[in-house]
């Protein structure tokens, strides 16, 4: 009996050359797999890329760059074509802003509440609703734009468009609002307690303590949850495809209808289109044009959240 | 167990006599005298995290502007008896006090549970174990608590500021660089800005708890030098684990066990011929 213990402790005190190289071999296989796997998001990426780019250049070697950002039209199956992206980014860009203007302050105090001052029963009631608004599919979302908010508003203005952007925009709004909340949260509870201990001591409230020292402090991982949120808004497709209009309308009024960006690509991509047509070469170009912007949001939110960083 | 009061500064009157004092409307004289009133007063204090009992029956007299350390071992309720000062136990649930500490000359009790614990915060400042800046400026950080009581006059706030760091000991090293984030200083730095910060507010009493232990004995002696200088300007309670640092910078010395005040009294009698076996034992590091 001894002297087997004797012998494992000595096999395991001096593990032969073979033991050694076996196992660095296993560690080199699974670095391996990781790594595959880890560059598996990253190539899909680079094809995805690949494919919008080449496109896109079919679509530009037709149509200057300069037509494209400048015209003011987007007419690009009629007989008089036109190829200027602005009308689309004009309704891109206001449905965002009326989502964030919806989804930044409210989703902010909600994390303010859900992370600063409800209780556990509470924040564990509420947390899973809220994930619950998650997974409502789009296409539902879109609908209750379209047929509850759209009238629900036309009610408090009589001019409202049936097809608007301002529904949409306040509907994606609802709909990114416990993505920006969790993510703020998170960042919020990350605090340590020792700061919001500070700020007792020092004399300050529960609002004080959680928007002067709270909120500062988590600032950076707030800024990544808005920025986040609103590259998801600018790509929302399925609600501002149904509730915001398919008319190229270059305006930033908000109860005007106008097809934004992604509400385009549905459009033309769901009737027969030949490959190679102009019209086909479109969808890559807007498609480009929209990738440009959310990569666009996502560069600037890095360097606020730096910036923020910094000074703070 | 009841120290008779020999002038507890004496000891230190050569070694601070040349050093400016910043808190200049008090003389060092008037100071001397005041150190025999009563600051804060414990009675029959008793605390409870929910079924636990943590503090049984304390009694102890702060002295005005006089360091008074708390020691003992791990555990003993130093702390816990710390907190009950600018009732920290309040932002947890199922805490209670019985008993009370009275706070002079106001008379007013801090533990009652009709005393609000926000008026007590803004009246007792307490600087924590590890150094915790607010991730805003030097500047932001020191005039906080200012501003939540309402100074919003630039030029007020300039002055407390440079005061508080200055009594601090960290005006040289900070004032070209005021609006600088305070998170990019040195771990004593943020100490000292941590009591800046306390200090700006002028307190009744300054709580620390274990204000060195995160740092490294350079930044520990800079931080005892900076207490000592307040000796005779504010009443300080502070707990340390570290006796050798009792004994240097405080005039008073509590010893608890087990959630009790074994012995409590004028430092150096304290340390050199204690009453208690306990306590002797404990300061020979018999055991703890």
């Amino acid at each position: 009996m001894s002297d087997l213990i004797k012998k494992v402790d000595q096999a395991w005190l001096q593990p032969s050359e073979r033991f050694i190289k076996r196992r660095a071999m296993r560690a080199a296989f699974m670095k391996a797999i990781l790594f595959g796997c880890a560059s598996l998001s990253v190539l899909v990426t680079l094809g995805i890329l690949y494919v919008l780019l080449s496109e896109s250049w079919a679509f530009f070697r037709e149509i200057s760059i300069l037509e494209f950002l400048t015209d003011t039209q987007w007419t690009p199956l009629f007989e008089d074509a036109h190829f200027g992206i602005l009308p689309l980014l004009s309704a891109t860009l206001t449905v965002t802003g009326v989502a964030l203007s919806f989804a930044l302050p409210a989703g902010l105090i909600l994390a303010i509440y859900l992370s600063e001052f409800a209780s556990n029963s509470i924040r564990e009631t509420v947390k899973p609703f809220l994930e619950l608004l998650e997974g409502v599919p789009t296409v539902v979302y879109g609908y209750f734009a379209l047929l509850f908010v759209t009238p629900l508003l036309q009610q408090l203005m009589p001019n409202l468009a049936g097809f608007n952007l301002l529904a949409p925009g306040l509907v994606i709004g609802i709909m990114i609002l416990p993505y920006t909340t969790s993510v703020s949260e998170d960042a919020m509870r990350a605090v340590p307690n020792q700061l919001r201990e500070g700020a007792y001591a020092l004399g300050f409230n529960r609002m004080q303590t959680a928007v002067r020292v709270v909120v500062p402090a988590a600032l950076s991982g707030i800024t990544a949850a808005f920025v986040l949120g609103m590259s998801r808004a600018i790509g929302e497709t399925m609600v501002v495809a149904i509730a915001g209009g398919q008319n190229p309308n270059l305006t930033f009024n908000p109860t005007e209808g106008a097809a934004a960006i992604p509400a385009y690509i549905v459009q033309v991509s769901m009737g027969d289109l030949p490959h190679d047509s102009m019209g086909y070469k479109t969808i890559f170009a807007a498609g480009l044009t929209l990738f440009l912007i959310t990569l666009a949001f996502n560069i600037i939110g890095q360097l606020l959240k730096r910036r923020f960083r910094e000074v703070y | 167990m009841n120290p008779t009061l020999t002038h507890p500064h004496e000891h230190k009157h050569e070694a601070n006599g040349s050093e400016p004092r910043n808190f200049a409307d008090e003389t060092y004289e008037a100071a001397m005298k005041a150190a025999t009133a009563v600051r804060a007063e414990v009675q029959d204090l008793s605390f409870y995290y929910g079924d636990m009992q943590a503090l049984k029956g304390i009694n102890l007299k702060l002295k005005d502007r006089c360091v008074t350390a708390l020691i003992g071992a791990s555990g003993c309720g130093k702390s816990t008896l710390l907190r009950c000062f600018n009732r920290m136990h309040d932002l947890y649930p199922g805490s209670r006090y019985e008993g009370s500490i009275v706070l002079q000359p106001d008379g007013k009790n801090l533990v009652h549970p009709k005393t609000d614990p926000l008026w007590v915060r803004l009246n007792v400042g307490m600087v924590f174990q590890k150094p915790n800046p607010f991730p805003k400026s030097i500047y932001e950080n020191v005039a906080s608590g200012l501003k939540i009581r309402g100074i919003t006059q630039k030029g007020l706030l300039d002055h407390q500021v440079e005061k508080a760091l200055k009594n601090a000991a960290l005006w040289e090293e900070v004032k070209e660089r005021l609006h600088k984030p305070a998170l990019s200083l040195s771990g004593g730095q943020q100490q000292r800005l941590c009591i800046a910060r306390a200090l700006a507010v002028e307190p009744s009493i300054l709580l620390l708890d274990e204000p060195t232990s995160a740092l490294d004995p350079i930044a520990t002696a800079r931080i005892e030098e900076l207490i000592r200088s307040l000796e005779g300007v504010m009443t300080v309670l502070m707990v340390t684990h570290n006796m050798q640092q009792a004994r240097r910078i405080s005039d008073f010395t509590a010893y608890m066990h087990m959630g009790e005040l074994v012995e409590f009294g004028a430092t150096e009698p304290l340390f050199t011929a204690p009453n208690e076996q306990q306590t002797a034992d404990y300061i020979q590091g018999r055991f703890g």
